[in-house]
């Protein structure tokens, strides 16, 4: 069995800023389709409502998935 | 002589010259500087005490440990997003079944010259409304509530405006569409009907432009 590389503190302090990066992006998509649906709501519109949810959802699995990679790390 | 293990440290007496011929493993890995956690009294951080463990000395694992929370928090955030999401949606389902608001008297034309305006309140009675007679006697009435922040919309007939004096949103007066200031979306539009000398509300419509 192939051993795990150990990194190195500095490399790992890296390897956060990247993942931070990565969901910071998608906590930034997230605000907007949040902003964007309350919007198209309280102006009478619902079909906007279920697809920002699933793609709201989607960016929470990717962020939890990242987040577990960090706390392997 | 050949029944001698060979000492495998590097420096050994009888290792002259043999530099290199020993497994790597051997030898101790090398640890970069930042790995190495040393406190003050020098003794290892296991019998530290624990406000030492707690409050890391070496820099790289402090901003490790800062980064890493700040991604947790990050998530949290992620996450708080998706139940807002998920609280319009109910609120989404819970209005598809409501009924739609019922046909109500609201004035008679006689009470309203035209180039004037009266407030009403539909469909609730904390719903306030505006019913207004423009100059060539068309009748258009909309939500009182500015699409900004809910302050009261003021008629301004002459102008051809609705005027929000909290934030100084205007909003056209024939139409109710939003052409200046904060707010993002035109009034919602009341419907009306004329029936004889009465004026009803018959629904309301939201509109995104």
């Amino acid at each position: 069995m192939k051993p795990r590389r150990q990194l190195t503190r500095l490399q790992k302090s890296t390897v956060v800023y990247g993942v931070i990066c990565f969901v910071l992006i998608l906590v930034v998509l997230q605000l907007w389709l949040l902003t964007a649906t309350l919007d198209s709501y309280l102006g009478g519109e619902s079909g906007l409502v279920w697809p920002a949810l699933g793609a709201s959802a989607v960016c929470l699995l990717l962020n939890l998935g990242l987040l577990r990679y960090l706390r392997r790390l | 002589m050949a029944d001698e293990p060979v000492d495998p440290r590097i420096d050994s007496a009888a290792r002259e010259g043999l530099t290199g011929t020993a497994h790597t493993s051997v030898y101790e890995p090398t640890r970069e500087p930042e790995d190495v956690t040393v406190a003050p009294d020098h003794r290892p951080m296991d019998v530290q005490p624990k406000w030492r463990r707690d409050f890391a000395i070496d820099w790289p694992e402090d901003h490790f440990v800062s980064r890493r929370d700040f991604a947790k928090f990050l998530v949290l955030t992620s996450g708080a997003f998706v139940v807002g999401q998920g609280w319009i949606a109910a609120k989404s389902l819970v209005r598809r079944r409501e009924a739609p608001p019922a046909r109500a008297r609201i004035a008679s034309l006689a009470e309203l010259p035209p180039g004037s305006a009266m407030m009403f309140a539909y469909p609730g009675a904390n719903d306030p409304c505006l019913l207004i007679r423009m100059r060539d006697g068309r009748l258009v009435a909309y939500s009182q509530k500015c699409t900004h922040l809910s302050c009261a919309v003021i008629p301004e007939i002459e102008r051809g405006i609705l005027r929000c004096p909290c934030h100084e949103g205007i909003f056209e007066l024939s139409t109710g569409r939003n052409l200046a200031g904060p707010p993002p979306r035109p009034l919602p539009a009341i419907t009306l009907e004329v029936a004889g000398d009465d004026v009803f509300a018959t629904g309301v419509v939201e509109r995104t432009v």
